[in-house]
């Protein structure tokens, strides 16, 4: 246990250590194939990421970002729209024959639910020696002994052999999964939220487990998570995702106590702390991430982020003024999107008002209470004419030609910040855009 | 604030006892767990799976449904609107708060205190008081939605119900619900099919609907659990507003410690179908008395971000099929003793607002004086 201490890590050991895997411009996207198809979903899109060898890397983000997809495609399970991942040096998919029976041997993954990742139809000793059965590893007697190994490896017990994966609890469960993931004697492990649904006392005991055989059997680890404060625990670097993107990555500590991106400092400022003394300096986002199926055309997060850059020539506009403005195209571009129903259509049709007020009853109540000065005003009453006239298109692209800004425009380079430890997208980090509003809202 | 009961929790829960009885066995899924909240007040009931904490919010408004069964206690709710109507409609059932145990009153009417006890009261009697006066928000927003309707026509189905409302003057006041909980485009989102809404949405939604009757009491069942962190600080905010709007008593279930920490006044910790502690929320954090709240803040994670090793509680939940007569927690309890699988512990005060059921307590006795303090019969026990 004296090994890879996971949580004494100097930077610049780690930055020389061995790269085990490496992801260049990785994307994944699922198209519809059908007749409708309409744009595919890009669940990955455009991953650069080193994986260095004895190391966790936490993958962090909401549901919907991509990092459950990024760790699937890492051991082989999706096959990557473009891009490469290679281990040891070599792309995964130009592997084959020997060479790729090794990586698979070498490459294994534990997943969210326990429950449903194990068969209920075999026993625990079965569910073990799957994967060396399907290699044909030696003989049964040595495949038996090595599942004993295994299980009291990960804390089981021998009896435990013959019992069916319903007769454990979710913790059993989980080790159950990692012993098979195990049994392969591989190097690098994805995990994808392997915690996450257990109860906390039980959660520890994983964590516990997790740390220990990677100091025995000096493993690699992916850690998919949403929960940070288990990332912060477990993991020596953290990678932040959002909308398929890696939006921050760097060692855990720096990124947790001094995260640069507005994405990472509203995730990291958002997770509940357990101190109820604790003062908050809560940044609290607005709605819910966008589709990845039409993600925002420049930076990914500029739906949502509280440092956006506005144009510089509406300089004088007050924060509910663009919160007004933000709101307003997000209505009209829904609108957009929906058919008004049949019925809506048979109440206009006999001239009969729609059921919903139309939007310039809306964006009367909007801005009615807001401050926008005179050449904002006229602005944004012209989109809302062409809204009401139908014309959504025309009037999203009013408001964006207007009130747009490099954060809608282009996709954010990623910048060496936090004294070159953390890797940035956003354009904050640019020089001529670094002055950020204070972020906190009382 | 009317009556003479404003300093009387409008919900306490006095020795409730909640059963399941299957072929196998019988689950004794809480037993006599106490509880209370005041209006303008968050209680927060924190504990691990299995540990009763859904159950109890579902015994409140008697939504435990068979083989389940409130075996025993009292559900004392305050509202003296609602004392009043009932008394009105139940006049037969209408009794003094003395003889409790004696008629089949439910409705309790004394010069000093007036309530209605939930747990003795006909479905019909606690139809009117669900959703009225005590509403819920479960944990998983789109199986508490009807898919098959729009938001807006169930929203204005429960107005048209309990409120009596007109359909336009529904649609009105489900848009203006909506407005409260922070939709944007109200009118238009009325229209849609809960899918088309994103899990936050889905959850204020929900909130909403719970809202729709003004109840002075609002359980939410681990309501931001199956959201992302930044949702979930959305709805949290949102709840904090909305209590401090409407004077809300808020029921607040969940196992996570940092949103207990974050939304709640006082903590309620259960573990297997008991409370073993009661505490203000800070004084948990800082001293908590009980080995098993001690044990399960320990491990959280963010509570020890360098440590090596977590530490844990060895062991796990065990299922309670029986009726306590002992600490549940000794087994695995770091702290016990021989005592402890003999002598089931009763709530004694061990700070200022915070009881703990262990035998440890009362700390400043000696060990066998501290045990007899939880042996001893008390006149509050019957037979």
């Amino acid at each position: 246990m004296t090994v890879n201490r996971h949580h004494e890590r100097e930077p610049s050991a780690a930055s020389t250590a061995e790269t085990l895997v490496t992801v260049s411009g990785l994307k994944k996207h699922y198209a519809d194939d059908g007749f409708f198809g309409g744009s595919p979903v890009k669940a990955v899109d455009g991953v650069d990421l080193t994986i260095r060898r004895g190391e966790t890397l936490g993958l962090v983000g909401e549901s919907g970002c991509g990092k459950t997809t990024l760790g699937r495609t890492l051991v082989g399970l999706e096959t990557p729209t473009a891009g490469t991942v290679r281990y040891d040096g070599r792309a995964i998919d130009e592997l084959s024959g020997e060479p790729r029976e090794q990586w698979r041997w070498n490459t294994q993954m534990v997943f969210q639910d326990p429950e449903s990742s194990l068969n209920a139809r075999l026993t625990v000793g079965d569910v073990v020696a799957e994967p060396l059965e399907v290699r044909d590893w030696k003989t049964e007697r040595e495949r038996r002994e090595r599942v004993f190994d295994l299980l009291d490896t990960v804390g089981l017990q021998r009896e435990h052999f013959y019992r069916y994966p319903h007769q454990f609890s979710g913790g059993q469960q989980q080790r159950i999964a990692i012993a098979r993931a195990l049994a392969p004697e591989p190097d690098f492990l994805v995990l994808d939220e392997p915690v996450s649904a257990l109860d906390a006392s039980v959660q520890a005991k994983v964590l516990n487990l997790l740390a220990d055989l990677q100091a025995e059997f000096g493993l690699t680890y992916v850690f998919i998570a949403h929960d940070l404060g288990v990332v912060r625990h477990l993991c020596d670097r953290v990678a932040v995702m959002y909308l398929g993107a890696i939006m921050e990555r760097g060692p855990t500590d720096e990124l947790f106590d001094a995260p640069a991106n507005p994405y990472t400092k509203a995730l990291v400022s958002a997770i509940p702390e357990p101190d109820p003394t604790a003062s908050r300096d809560r940044i609290t986002l607005r709605n819910s991430p966008p589709s990845p199926r039409d993600p925002p055309s420049g930076c990914p997060f500029s739906t949502r982020c509280p440092m956006k850059i506005r144009p510089a020539e509406y300089d004088h506009l007050d924060e509910a003024a663009w919160h007004a403005i933000d709101i307003l195209a997000e209505v009209v571009r829904e609108r957009g999107q929906v058919d008004p129903s049949l019925r809506d259509r048979i109440r206009s049709l006999v001239g009969r008002s729609p059921r919903f007020e139309s939007i310039d009853e809306f964006a009367a109540d909007l801005l009615d209470d807001v401050s926008l000065p005179e050449d904002a005003r006229s602005h944004v009453s012209q989109a809302v004419q062409l809204a009401t006239d139908g014309r959504e298109e025309a009037a999203l692209s009013r408001l964006s030609t207007q009130f747009g800004g490099v954060c809608d425009d282009e996709y954010p380079e990623s910048h060496t910040v936090t004294d070159g430890h953390c890797h940035s997208r956003c354009h904050r980090h640019r020089p001529e855009y670094a002055d950020p509003p204070d972020l906190t809202r009382e | 604030m009317t009556c003479g009961s404003s300093d009387r929790p409008v919900l306490s829960v006095e020795g409730l006892s909640t059963a399941y009885f299957t072929d196998k066995e019988t689950v004794h899924a809480i037993s006599d767990v106490d509880l209370s909240v005041r209006r303008g007040e968050t209680l927060g009931i924190v504990g691990e799976s299995g540990s009763g904490k859904s159950v109890t919010a579902r015994s409140l408004t008697g939504m435990v449904k068979s083989p389940g069964r409130i075996l025993d206690g009292q559900i004392k709710y305050r509202h003296p609107e609602t004392v009043t109507a009932l008394a009105e409609r139940y006049p037969d059932r209408v009794g003094p708060p003395s003889e409790h145990a004696e008629s089949d009153a439910f409705v309790f009417d004394g010069p000093t205190d007036r309530y209605v006890d939930l747990a003795a009261a006909p479905e019909a009697a606690l139809r009117s008081v669900r959703g009225d006066d005590i509403a819920m928000v479960f944990q998983d927003p789109l199986a508490s939605l009807n898919p098959v309707y729009t938001v807006g026509n169930q929203i204005e189905e429960l107005l048209t119900i309990h409120r009596g409302l007109g359909d336009s003057a529904a649609t009105e006041r489900a848009v203006d619900l909506l407005d409260a909980v922070g939709i944007p485009d109200p009118a238009r989102r009325l229209g849609e099919y809960p899918h088309q809404f994103s899990g936050g949405m889905q959850q204020r939604a929900l909130i909403a609907m719970a809202l729709a009757c003004d109840p002075e009491v609002l359980v939410c069942d681990e309501p931001t659990t199956a959201l992302d962190v930044t949702i979930q600080a959305q709805i949290l905010e949102l709840l904090d507003d909305l209590q401090a709007e409407r004077d809300l008593a808020l029921l607040f279930i969940t196992h996570d410690m940092g949103v207990i920490a974050e939304i709640a006044d006082r903590v309620s910790v259960m573990y297997a179908g008991e409370v073993v502690e009661h505490a203000p929320v800070e004084a948990l954090f800082a001293e908590a008395a009980h080995p098993y709240s001690r044990g399960l803040l320990a491990s959280i994670p963010s509570q020890n971000p360098d440590a090596q090793h977590l530490p844990t509680i060895e062991g796990d939940v065990p299922t309670p099929t029986s009726e306590p007569t002992r600490c549940r927690f000794a087994p695995r309890c770091p702290e016990a003793f021989d005592a402890c699988r003999d002598v089931h512990p009763r709530h004694v005060d061990v700070g200022d607002d915070q009881t703990a059921s262990c035998l440890l307590y009362p700390d400043e006795q000696r060990r066998e004086r501290a045990v007899r303090t939880h042996s001893e019969p008390t006149s509050e026990d019957h037979q």
